[in-house]
């Protein structure tokens, strides 16, 4: 008995220490960093394995999720925001600037006059879960041909008008994404207004939200306010190229 | 039994290859089980099709109150159990699996995903490396396909008679394996583990948009995601068999024999 009960308590001792020691591995540097390096080997096996214009599948309007999950900010509290939403965001306009020829200003009217594509998507949570959608929206690669890319440009950053953590400065609380040239003129990649063909619910980032159909939901920004086009992402928020990235998330999500 | 204590002989039974394949895939599931535990618990429910109906898991742990207590709820189909402090909710925090079953213990999908996905590399090129050599080098053929005779019914049921008795081959009838040792390794090595690479790859939207029918194959991203947590579970199940047969078989020869290489017999000892 005696020994029985020293053997359970040796076997909780040493898984206890053997968490310590995995959470303490988990927490260094060097460990995070090496185990991050599996990120660019995913990005290059996934660009050379499936074509840069592959399609993410479509399904059927029948396919349509009716519980489709809001998540991250599902009703921003910025009093920016609230303002554009009390006036049916008469007065947002998106901007398009950085290292582009021609900065522009667009009200809602003017994009959904732009190039258009509507698609029926599934929306890969990172959390695991998945939903159907129906999206339409004016497509990226034609408004960046627009405003005429200069050519150093190599990401698109997508700044968004949520705080998402407000215990933080502004620049690293507020919201955003990036994405690099190839997703950013993929076919499917739009500035969404529409969700199941009505105008999108503040829930699911009105007015407009990037989709970007071939990896996970976090990159879909919502609550969009400003494209900015550059050379690199290291001065932008915690220089990792986005909100999640800057929390240790994957800049590339294909995964 | 030969009366005298005749020498023993070590005769070469794992091939190098084996061993360090056998090693690696030991440490990389052991990482893949449980920081990917970590990252069932970001959202602990499992679903059927491309979807998920969140009212409808077929799998889900979660937490209820009860009077002043919080309870760990575990639903399995039309059935729901109640597993405090291990599923749903433990260490009075409200989570599918408890800290001592994921990697890293505290809550941070971000750093599961990471150990995830390093893991999941080595695992795929370990297993490479593993089917390469067994093909070409013949220790499929060799080894692992049963022979002829090995797969008739009497001799099967002979086999199960003296598993059931704990049993086994020893001396130089031991050199090779029994032939439901074989069949579980095969239903391992090219069924589990290529079906967890799969299904694995079927999660990722990425791999979705140039191989739409490979989560199709498995009835949707969400059928997927059930059948790559169900095969991990028979992993598990596996490996504790696995380790039982090992214990059981006589531990010192075949765990020496898988590290060095060299495995124990005396000649004329035969049972
Ligand atoms: C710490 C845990 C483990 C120990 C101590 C262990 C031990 C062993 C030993 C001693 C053998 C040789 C058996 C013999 O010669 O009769 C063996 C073979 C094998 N083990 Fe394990 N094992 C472990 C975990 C695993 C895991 C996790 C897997 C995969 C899911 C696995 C799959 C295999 C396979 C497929 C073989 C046959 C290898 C071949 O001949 O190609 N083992 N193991």
């Amino acid at each position: 008995m005696n020994r029985r009960r020293w053997l359970t308590g040796a076997a909780a001792g040493a898984l206890g220490a053997m968490l310590t020691a995995c959470n303490r591995l988990t927490a260094n540097a060097g460990v995070q960093q090496t185990l991050a390096r599996a990120e660019g080997l995913t990005r290059r096996a996934q660009r050379l394995v499936v074509d840069r214009k592959a399609l993410a599948q479509e399904f059927a309007a029948a396919e349509i999720s009716r519980d489709f999950r809001a998540n991250g900010s599902i009703s921003p509290g910025d009093p920016d925001y609230r303002a554009l939403v009390e006036s049916g965001f008469a007065d947002w306009r998106l901007v398009i600037d950085g290292l582009v020829e021609r900065p522009m200003a667009l009200s809602l009217a003017q994009l959904r006059s732009q190039p258009a594509r509507t698609q029926i998507t599934r929306h890969d949570c990172v959390e695991g879960w998945s939903a159907i959608g129906k999206w339409s929206g004016a497509r990226l690669g034609p408004l960046l041909d627009k405003a005429g890319l200069k050519p150093q440009a190599r990401y698109i950053v997508f700044h968004c008008a949520d705080t998402l953590d407000p215990n933080v400065s502004p620049a690293l609380g507020r919201y955003y994404e990036s994405i690099d040239l190839i997703d950013a003129y993929h076919p499917q990649t739009i500035l969404a207004y529409d969700m199941n063909d009505a105008p999108l619910a503040v829930k699911h980032g009105a007015p407009l939200r990037l989709r970007v159909e071939r990896q996970l939901g976090y990159k879909h920004a919502k609550y969009l306010m400003r494209l900015e086009a550059v050379a690199d992402l290291a001065g932008i928020g915690g220089g990792q190229g986005g909100f999640w990235e800057d929390r240790g998330y994957e800049w590339y999500a294909g995964i | 039994m030969s009366p005298a204590p005749s020498a023993r002989v070590f005769v070469a039974r794992h091939s190098l290859v084996v061993r360090l394949t056998h090693w690696t895939n030991v440490a990389a599931l052991l990482v893949l089980l449980l920081s990917g535990l970590q990252i069932f618990n970001a959202h602990p429910a499992l679903y059927w099709g491309d979807v998920s109906v969140f009212d409808r898991p077929w799998v889900a742990m979660f937490a209820a109150e009860r009077g002043e207590t919080a309870v760990g709820l575990t639903k399995i189909g039309p059935w729901t159990f109640e597993t405090t402090g291990v599923l749903g909710f433990s260490d009075n925090q409200v989570r599918g699996f408890p800290a001592w079953a994921t990697l890293p213990g505290y809550r941070s999908l971000a750093d599961g995903r990471r150990w995830h996905f390093f893991f999941a590399w080595l695992f795929v090129l370990n297993g490479l490396v593993y089917w390469s050599a067994a093909l070409v080098g013949g220790h499929l053929r060799r080894d692992l396909l049963p022979r002829r005779g090995e797969l008739s019914p009497r001799h099967l049921a002979a086999e199960a008679a003296a598993h059931a008795r704990l049993r086994f081959a020893k001396g130089e009838a031991a050199l090779g394996y029994n032939t439901l040792q074989k069949l579980a390794y095969l239903a391992v090595i090219a069924g589990l583990l290529p079906l967890m690479v799969l299904t694995g790859l079927s999660m990722s939207p990425g791999v979705n948009a140039g191989l739409p029918w490979l989560p199709e194959l498995f009835g949707g991203r969400q059928s997927a995601r059930t059948i790559h947590f169900l095969s991990a579970g028979l992993i598990v199940l596996f490996v504790v068999v696995h380790l039982l047969m090992v214990a059981a078989a006589g531990p010192a020869n075949s765990l020496r024999a898988m590290i060095t290489g060299k495995f124990a017999v005396t000649p004329g000892d035969a049972s």
